[in-house]
């Protein structure tokens, strides 16, 4: 079978390409490390994938804003190539500061283009925070979480996080259009305090996508619970059949043997 | 023009980074701050018109949805002072490396606006409420700012100076016909902490070639000859005599030691011959095997005096520098993880008792928290273990060590620069910043180190050191060099100097990148500028490397050559500043002979009666310092990144309970996992350090086992931190200590691959230098061939059975209970590996066979705190019986309770076995040590039945979580 191909976007700061890309690769895709250096210079097209990861790190050591100058870069560098790879239907995801580049560029939740509508800020306990949390999967348009339709599990690590928009209205047009596709919440599916919110985000928002549900972003890290061994369990007690994080990526790799 | 642009959050948001300050502002004591608001401030300067500076303000450097600005040209700024309350401003003193400049100006010309020349920044901070002046100034002298690296601005626009052009002048020190006198203080002034032995060898030299060294030769030689890089204790004579009592275990003897490190450490490993080892004690790291293709490579650092005066920066490039070690081994290897390991004074010190010229121990533990945090995080390397401890003694000289294991192809672990090839170097630019690091490490702290010294502090970028790993690692696969090593303590000089050491080499110091202009051969020389890899190229490859290193903005430069001369030949602009016998340099030091002596302490063992509710002393120990929940830290470190963690820093139902050794899978294609764990007890050296070494070395390894990593696969690192040992009591405990570490290492069989030293960690203040207590680290590495067979510590299933396996014995010297009594004791836990190893070895069949449903291993607060920690990290009940347990003790009234619930004795364990695994279990530990003591109870509650068979604790397990939580949940 032919396999789609994803381009795991990296530059300075970059540090969890290997683990996105290997997650991928047991999703049944073809992953590739592209610097964005190399794309700028069009040493790779963008045209040439299917699935355009942004992975977690801290891009340009997350200076200024937490995937600011990526976003930056994104927006006025690689515009055009953008703009074409998503028009032409294909997928976009982003982990933790890919989410944050995605947020930070206008890509998400993406109704005004190219234009920031919301934010990723300092978590309200003002540290950085490793912790393991469940999360909701509400029904949606999101290709990435279709039919998951269970609490999931999965690590966030960061420590800007905290969802936010500039005022309730657009918190509201988030929610109303079922762009919340990821929420925090506690084991049994409830509302979440914190920690199980770790970070304040407004409606416990740990990931969203765009309209078309083709761009999706979350701070949680999917890619670090595609094996047993990665569960705090260590795969024994509470077993689920296949490691939580490996459903999205199976998900996006699904919908891209479409494109084929 | 310059532009100031002031970013701060929007009004009525809420402002996480004020909120901590006002946290901390409370802990110092100080009360009616009502709130801090938090300000990013950027100055702009070039031609840059204000409309797009308007734009770089909305679009780059504001969040539109949560920050507003201010723009505004910096020459008409006057900082205001607003009523009811405090503006400081922060900004970073000249040649300190700040990150956030780049990154500004390649999102203004990724904007396409081009003339931004310069960009600096600068933190304000408004606080309101109702302060004095000098609380204000507290406030700022405490928290905000560290004068080494930063300083408050207090005027308006601070343009950034033109950088000086450096005039070349060859400077020569005159010292063929100095006196012993002039030779002292030539060492004194110059920060070159050599003895007079060292410094008339030196003019012996020089006089034998017939001239004077340049400044650039003496200081080439004070570093190569520094304790930091030519480990002279270690390496040297020393007369060690010791008074012992004749009966007394573990007597060494009065000698001669030739080589301390020989005869110790190193002897183990030459001894043991373990198949597995691949490199040891010769490279940056120590390198085992792993699995078919590829090996495992361990490294732990120390940066203790960089630390103690500014915490946040030694730690960052304490960080930084070990990561460069495991780059530097071999060909590069590529870092899986990191640990670390604190010893801080008490967090609740009182500031009226601190020391003049010492930082707060909670301003040192946050600062190098963030550091490490700051720099692991950045790098994608997950911080994965470590430890904390904290005592007086570590007021004035804090100990921060950090370790870095990496993984190297099997045929990437040796190399050799040649004849002929090219020296590069990579990475950061050279600045002014580290210089006399590593002399400096060579010395006491004093209350002027904070002046004198300020040079060798430095902040890290590890997004440039997070580059070169991504480049090097791809240059190390294509073949494009023959060696590499790091540039650490010393600089060029040293990483040139050690690779060229057989060659010679040639270097042109006018050719190595600089961040500004300004600096004198001799700094370029010897700077310790982070970041920075040297590399031996051959000259056919080295436009294909420099052109990989530039593909991702990776600067890299060829700087001169290896010669074949065995000289080391320093130029600048064509002038020749340096021109050593590389033979010299590395052989010419005087042997040195230092004086060791041991006594043993006395100290009192007469303890007070056995309260008959131990509930309130578990507590108290489960609320030390020591044991308490470190979760505050841990979390702060991403310790998933790689995807690698399988045993987890915090674990049980509530992922919060203290893993014992974390297991880490470090490629993801294979089952095979490696085990970390520390060892590291200085309480017990207080008593005698012979047995704290060989109860750091047992620690370690337990834990591994609890873990389920075999023994015979443990490899171990020694990283002693000692005061001066040019005093003899000093040197007589790191003697012992040392052959404390052979005797455990040896009867283990575990072969240390690595190691170092940090001598000289005392304070001088008000006349009397004070040392450290002497403090062992023991790291322990293990290689497990089923990542799935891993072992976990939380109590895991009401009914199952509780055991204690190992002998418990009457020694409760350096005990935490005894330590919270206010004695120290002489009864110190000693080792006996026959027993221990036949435990060790079935535990490890027992885990092989999946037989072990959860194992904790007991160390500080014994028996008492590990089936505490066991049952609450399960959220279980636990019911045990002292009586049950087996204690060996030959004075009656030493029978207690207190004694066998806390008691620290070695190569012990409490394990879970689920009731129908009882058979196998008792049959594979027959004949050894262990006794059934219990079970878990779904009730909830800590029952624990005396020698006379009454409850003598019964504890909520909720509340004996909560008290060891609490006191560190900061």
């Amino acid at each position: 079978m032919k396999k789609p191909r994803v381009c795991i976007l990296r530059t300075a700061g970059t540090n969890c390409d290997a683990e996105t890309a290997f997650a991928f690769g047991l999703a049944g895709a073809q992953a590739e490390l592209v610097h964005v250096n190399l794309l700028a210079a069009g040493g790779r097209k963008l045209d040439d994938y299917h699935i355009l990861a942004l992975p977690g790190g801290f891009s340009y050591g997350d200076d200024i804003a937490a995937g600011k100058v990526l976003a930056n870069e994104l927006r006025c560098k690689l515009r055009e190539s953008v703009e074409r790879f998503i028009s032409a239907g294909k997928l976009v995801i982003g982990i933790c500061n890919g989410f944050q580049i995605l947020v930070k560029s206008g890509l998400l939740p993406g109704n005004a283009q190219w234009k920031q509508e919301a934010s990723l800020v300092i978590n309200d306990s003002s540290k950085f925070e490793a912790r393991w949390v469940h999360l909701r999967i509400p029904e949606s348009v999101c290709v990435w979480t279709e039919g998951i339709g269970r609490v999931i599990y999965l690590p966030v690590a960061h420590g800007e996080g905290k969802f936010m928009t500039a005022d309730t209205a657009s918190l509201r047009c988030i929610l109303d259009k079922r762009q919340a596709v990821v929420t925090y919440c506690n084991e049994d599916g409830s509302a979440a305090v914190y920690p199980a919110n770790p970070n304040g985000s407004q409606a416990d928002i740990a990931g969203i996508c765009d309209a078309t549900g083709r761009i999706f972003g979350l701070m949680p890290h999917p890619e670090r619970h595609v094996q047993s061994s990665q569960h705090p369990f260590g795969g024994r007690g509470r077993k689920s059949a296949e490691p939580d994080g490996i459903l999205i990526f199976k998900n996006g790799v699904r919908y891209a043997r479409k494109l084929l | 023009m310059i532009y100031r642009i002031e970013v701060l959050d929007k009004p009525g948001l809420f402002d996480a980074v004020g909120e901590g300050i006002v946290r901390d502002i409370a802990d110092l004591g100080i009360s009616g701050v009502s709130e801090v608001r938090y300000t990013q401030v950027y100055l702009i300067e070039g031609e840059v018109t204000r409309a797009d500076a308007g734009r770089i303000c909305r679009e780059l450097l504001a969040d539109p949805i949560s920050q507003d600005y201010l723009l505004c040209d910096a020459a008409f700024y006057e900082p205001e002072q607003p009523a009811g309350g405090f503006s400081v401003e922060v900004a970073y003193n000249p040649g300190v490396m700040d990150p956030v400049e780049e990154s500004v100006k390649k999102g203004i010309l990724d904007l396409g606006i081009k003339g931004a020349a310069c960009v600096k920044t600068a933190r304000k901070y408004r606080i309101n409420g109702n302060i004095s002046v000098s609380q204000a100034d507290s406030i700022a002298e405490k928290l905000l700012y560290n004068k080494l690296i930063q300083h408050i601005v207090r005027r308006g626009a601070s343009s950034s100076h033109p950088p000086s052009e450096y005039n070349f002048r060859l400077s020569r020190v005159r010292i063929i016909g100095a006196s012993d006198a002039e030779l002292r203080r030539l060492s004194f002034q110059g920060q070159l902490f050599l003895n007079l032995d060292e410094m008339r060898t030196i003019k012996a030299y020089f006089a034998g070639i017939g001239r004077d060294p340049t400044d650039c030769e003496l200081e080439t030689i004070a570093q190569t000859w520094s304790e930091h890089c030519s480990h002279k204790t270690f390496r040297g004579r020393i007369k060690y005599s010791e008074t012992l009592p004749r009966s007394y275990k573990g007597r060494i003897g009065s000698r001669m030691i030739k080589g301390l490190l020989k005869s110790t450490i190193m002897k183990v490993t030459r001894e043991l011959r373990k198949p597995w080892c691949v490199s040891v004690f010769e490279d940056n790291s120590g390198i085992i095997k792993f699995e078919g293709r590829n090996n495992v490579c361990f490294k732990v650092e120390t940066h203790n005096h960089p630390s103690a005066l500014e915490p946040f920066g030694g730690a960052n490039t304490g960080i930084g520098g070990v990561i460069r070690d495991c780059l530097g081994t071999g060909l590069g290897a590529k870092p899986v993880f990191n640990t670390d390991v604190f010893c801080f004074g008490l967090p609740d010190y009182s500031f009226k008792d601190l020391p003049a010229g010492t930082l707060h121990p909670k301003r040192v533990m946050k600062g190098v928290v963030s550091g490490v945090r700051d720099y692991g995080n950045k790098m994608g390397i997950p911080t994965v273990n470590g430890a904390v401890l904290f005592d007086e003694g570590f007021t004035c000289n804090p100990l921060v060590y950090c370790g870095t294991a990496g993984i190297i192809p099997q045929d990437k672990c040796f190399k050799k620069a040649g004849k002929g090839d090219l020296i590069v170097v990579a990475g950061g630019r050279t600045g002014r910043d580290g210089i006399h690091g590593a002399t400096f490490s060579s010395g006491e702290l004093t209350e002027e180190s904070e002046t004198v010294s300020s040079g060798a502090v430095q902040i890290g970028n590890p997004i440039e050191e997070k580059k070169l790993v991504d480049t090097l690692m791809q240059a190390r696969d294509r073949g494009l060099y023959s060696s590499v090593t790091d540039c650490g303590a010393g600089g060029l000089s040293s990483a040139v100097g050690e690779m060229g050491a057989e060659l010679g080499a040639k270097v042109e110091l006018e050719k190595v990148p600089l961040k500004y202009s300004g600096l004198s051969y001799s700094e370029i020389w010897i700077s310790e500028s982070q970041e920075r890899m040297v590399l031996a190229v051959d000259g056919r490859k080295a436009d294909e490397l420099i052109a990989l290193f530039a593909a991702e903005n990776v600067e890299a430069a060829v700087i001169g050559e290896f010669t074949g001369s065995g000289r080391l030949e320093l130029f600048y602009r064509g002038n020749l500043v340096a021109d050593l016998d590389m033979k010299f340099m590395h052989d010419g030091r005087p042997d040195i002979e230092k004086k060791a002596v041991f006594k043993l302490p006395a100290h009192k063992e007469t303890a007070k009666p056995c309260p008959s509710d131990l509930g309130s002393a578990l507590k108290k120990i489960l609320s030390s310092y020591d044991v308490c929940s470190k979760e505050w830290i841990i979390r702060q470190y991403d310790h998933e990144v790689q995807g690698g963690s399988a045993g987890k820093p915090l674990t049980g139902v509530a992922c919060d309970g203290p893993a014992d050794a974390a297991v880490v899978r470090p490629l993801m294609s294979s089952r095979k996992a490696v085990i970390v764990s520390n060892g590291i007890n200085f309480r017990f050296g207080r008593i005698d350090p012979y047995w704290m070494a060989a109860s750091c070395i047992d620690e370690g390894l337990r834990q591994v086992v609890a873990c389920g990593g075999p023994v015979d696969r443990t490899a171990l690192l020694d990283n002693f931190c000692w005061g001066n040992p040019d005093k003899p009591d000093r040197l007589g405990g790191l003697v012992r200590a040392s052959y404390g570490c052979y005797y455990a290492a040896k009867a283990y069989g575990l072969p240390f691959i690595s190691g170092k030293d940090s001598l000289y960690n005392e304070y001088m203040y008000a006349g009397k230098s004070r040392a450290i207590p002497g403090t062992l680290l023991i790291s322990a590495v293990s290689v497990l061939d089923d990542v799935s067979k891993t072992v976990s510590m939380y109590a895991k299933e009401a009914g199952d059975l509780i055991y204690v396996v190992g002998l418990t014995r009457d020694e409760m010297g350096g005990s935490l209970y005894y330590e919270q009594n206010g004695l120290t004791g002489s009864s110190v836990p000693m080792i006996y590996p026959a027993q221990a190893m036949k435990i060790f070895s079935a535990l490890n069949r027992l885990a092989a066979a999946g037989a072990l449903r959860s194992v904790h291993d007991c160390s500080e607060g014994g028996l008492g705190v590990s089936a505490a920690e066991m049952a609450f990290s399960g959220g279980l009940g636990m019911e045990i019986s002292l009586a049950d347990a087996v204690y060996k003790c030959a004075d009656k009234k030493r029978r207690r309770n207190d004694f066998i619930l806390f008691s620290e004795s070695n190569s012990r364990f409490i394990v879970e076995i689920s009731p129908d695994k009882k058979r196998v279990f008792e049959r594979e530990l027959k004949g050894l040590s262990f006794s059934l003591i219990g079970t878990l109870e779904e009730h909830g509650q800590l029952i624990v039945r005396g020698l006379d068979g009454r409850v003598c604790l019964r504890e909520d397990i909720a509340g004996l979580k909560e008290a060891w939580q609490k006191p560190l949940r900061w």
